[in-house]
């Protein structure tokens, strides 16, 4: 089920400027890869070009291959819309629906893509899901109350939920701690623990103990300057990238020297 | 030495006091300088030329104004004396602004509701003569119903339509030209003046396309002034819907359509409603396009695209300018009633709101 990434030669522009340049890196499947560095970096834009959400943004876009199992998602004839049901991604701020109940944001992936199914396959899912973000027994009297009612991290692992309800092959996880508490923290990354038996996840991290915890793989990237694009500095075990590093930018960053 | 520290810690702590508590007015000192003034203001309203219950009143307010930030300025210096004066200038604009809405709605009730009867409600003017009593607006009621209708039939999804174009599509593709032209003439439309539209629709619908000078024509006269109104107050409902709400559908893999449909519109449904009401609402009562496109008639009318159509204002131009009692009468009793339709229709606009959009937590 989960599937492996290889990037090759990624280049990222935001209009003229060329914000990430060269990054190479492979993530291998039911593990977890953090990327690190400053911020600016493009450490977030690179995770954005993994499932094609850098289009979002007007004016965006990369050149380079970025392979899913061997498949190039940036083909001539790849739907991005498809790339995202197969890649799925949490945010840094928790956004379940305003508009929906508990129930219907886990489902919203379901129901949005116009699929009809049964309602206890759709119940099962709901659970299941619930499950799978360690928040069912938290929520399960209360399904049909806003989502937006939950504490922040009852509202990330909710959307963590609604990511899996729709059964990614990877995810991708833009800083998912960095407006919590470490009590949701430490729930969330018990939960990634969890998580990484089944998909492949990548993480981008403000907080280099929190790498350290959760990944096997790490990435440092870094600026070459103010103006000038980001690069891929260094990818290796994690346990490496902390204990011996081969760049003395990664080990200034590492040990506090900057950023 | 010892009773002596005593005091001096006594004398500090209460000079402490004194610098954190500062200065007060009682607590009855506005109401207080309101009764002076209002007294004051009486007494010169009596010994002087200043005559008239405007005259004291402004009279009293600028006593009141006066005296109490003196007071305060007095005793609690000079950032409470402005925080009073801002006060009071708050409340006075307030105050200024609900007492001629106010009156009109009381005046309109007042009048409107003695002529307000069964009869009032379901017959025409078909058979009433202005000098004479009774007749009614039935024929005006189902006009205004079915010519607002059809506009808000027509102008609700088209500006709605148009401002999702503009905010959601327009700024990622290369068509940015059209939305800002889309935009500036949103703009202008929203200044012309009603009479203009109604000229419009009649040169280019009645006299060069031969519609009939109709309901229906004066409908698209309606559409037309709703469009801007709907289409402004749609995008602004748009443009708050956070972006993090949009990434999130997609990154579900959920389509870009999909996504407005389902995510995007039920949380702007609200102030979108909202705005679509206030639209209605403003075209409800123009008087002048409809003069203009479908003018005036007495009698019943149910079809839109033959004949002309009367209305509810046409009708209460209509009656206050034939001039009699009982017409004017009438006038009062069409005002109301326009009045209480608008009412109703954002009441239960407001209603739908609260079902489809952000749930209360």
């Amino acid at each position: 089920m989960a599937k492996r990434i290889d990037v090759t030669d990624l280049d990222v522009f935001y209009g003229s400027f060329k914000a990430v340049e060269g990054v190479t890196f492979s993530v291998e499947p039911r593990s977890v890869t953090a990327l690190i560095g400053p911020s600016g970096c493009g450490k977030s834009t690179v995770l954005r070009t993994l499932n094609r959400m850098h289009e979002v943004i007007p004016g965006a876009y990369a050149e380079g291959k970025v392979l899913l199992d061997g498949e190039d998602i940036y083909g001539i004839d790849v739907d991005p819309v498809n790339v995202r049901r197969t890649i799925g991604m949490v945010f840094q701020r928790p956004n379940p629906f305003p508009t929906m109940s508990i129930r219907e944001n886990v489902l919203a992936g379901l129901k949005l893509d116009g699929r009809k199914r049964k309602k206890p396959e759709l119940e099962g899912i709901v659970e299941r899901s619930l499950r799978g973000a360690n928040l069912w027994e938290e929520v399960k009297d209360r399904l049909d109350r806003p989502g937006a009612g939950l504490s922040g991290g009852q509202q990330q692992r909710l959307c963590i939920a609604r990511a899996i309800a729709v059964e990614p092959q990877v995810l991708l996880m833009d800083e998912p701690c960095s407006a919590l508490d470490p009590i949701s923290t430490l729930a969330i990354e018990d939960l990634i623990e969890d998580l990484k038996e089944r998909y492949t996840i990548v993480i981008v991290t403000h907080n280099m103990q929190q790498a350290a915890r959760v990944s096997e793989t790490t990435a440092f990237f870094n600026l070459a300057g103010v103006g000038k694009p980001g690069k891929l500095v260094e990818v290796a075990a994690t346990e490496t990238m902390f204990s011996n590093p081969t760049q003395q930018a990664t080990e200034d960053y590492i040990s506090g020297r900057f950023g | 030495m010892s009773t002596l520290s005593q005091h001096e810690h006594d004398e500090s702590e209460s000079l402490l006091h004194e610098a954190l508590a500062g200065g007060h007015l009682p607590r009855w000192s506005p109401a207080a300088v309101a009764v002076a003034s209002i007294a004051v203001a009486f007494l010169l309203n009596v010994l002087t030329p200043v005559d008239g219950v405007a005259g004291t009143a402004v009279v009293a307010a600028v006593l009141f104004l006066v005296g109490q930030t003196g007071w305060s300025f007095v005793v609690e210096g000079r950032r409470h004396a402005v925080d009073r004066l801002a006060t009071t200038g708050v409340y006075a604009t307030f105050v200024i602004a609900v007492v001629p809405l106010v009156a009109v709605l009381g005046t309109v009730i007042v009048k409107g509701l003695s002529v307000i009867s069964q009869e009032f409600l379901t017959t025409s003017m078909r058979f009433t003569t202005p000098r004479s009593e009774g007749g009614g607006l039935y024929h005006a009621l189902i006009g205004t119903l079915e010519q607002v209708g059809i506009a808000a039939l027509f102008g609700i999804p088209l500006g709605i339509l148009a401002a999702i174009y503009l905010v959601e599509y327009a700024p990622s593709m290369r068509t940015r030209r059209l939305a800002h032209s889309i935009s500036f003439f949103v703009d202008v439309m929203t200044g012309v003046p009603s009479v203009v539209v109604g000229l419009f629709v009649y040169t280019a619908f009645v006299l060069t396309l031969g519609l009939e000078r109709s309901g229906f024509a004066a409908s698209i006269a309606l559409t037309i002034l709703m469009l801007p109104v709907v289409v402004r107050s749609t995008e602004e409902m748009l443009r708050i819907v956070p972006r993090d709400l949009r990434e999130a559908s997609y990154a579900l893999g959920i389509p870009k359509w999909r996504t407005i449909l389902r995510i995007v519109l039920p949380t702007a449904m609200s102030g979108i409603i909202t705005g679509a009401m206030l639209a209605v609402a403003r075209v409800a009562g123009e008087t002048a396009p409809l003069l203009l496109t479908t003018f005036i008639s007495q009698s019943i009318n149910t079809n839109p695209f033959k004949g002309p159509q009367a209305a509810l204002p046409t009708f209460i131009w209509d009656q206050f300018t034939s001039g009699t009692d009982a017409s004017v009468d009438r006038a009062w009793g069409g005002a109301l009633v326009l009045i209480v339709l608008v009412m109703v229709l954002y009441a239960s606009a407001k209603l739908v709101s609260r079902f489809t959009g952000v749930k209360k937590i």
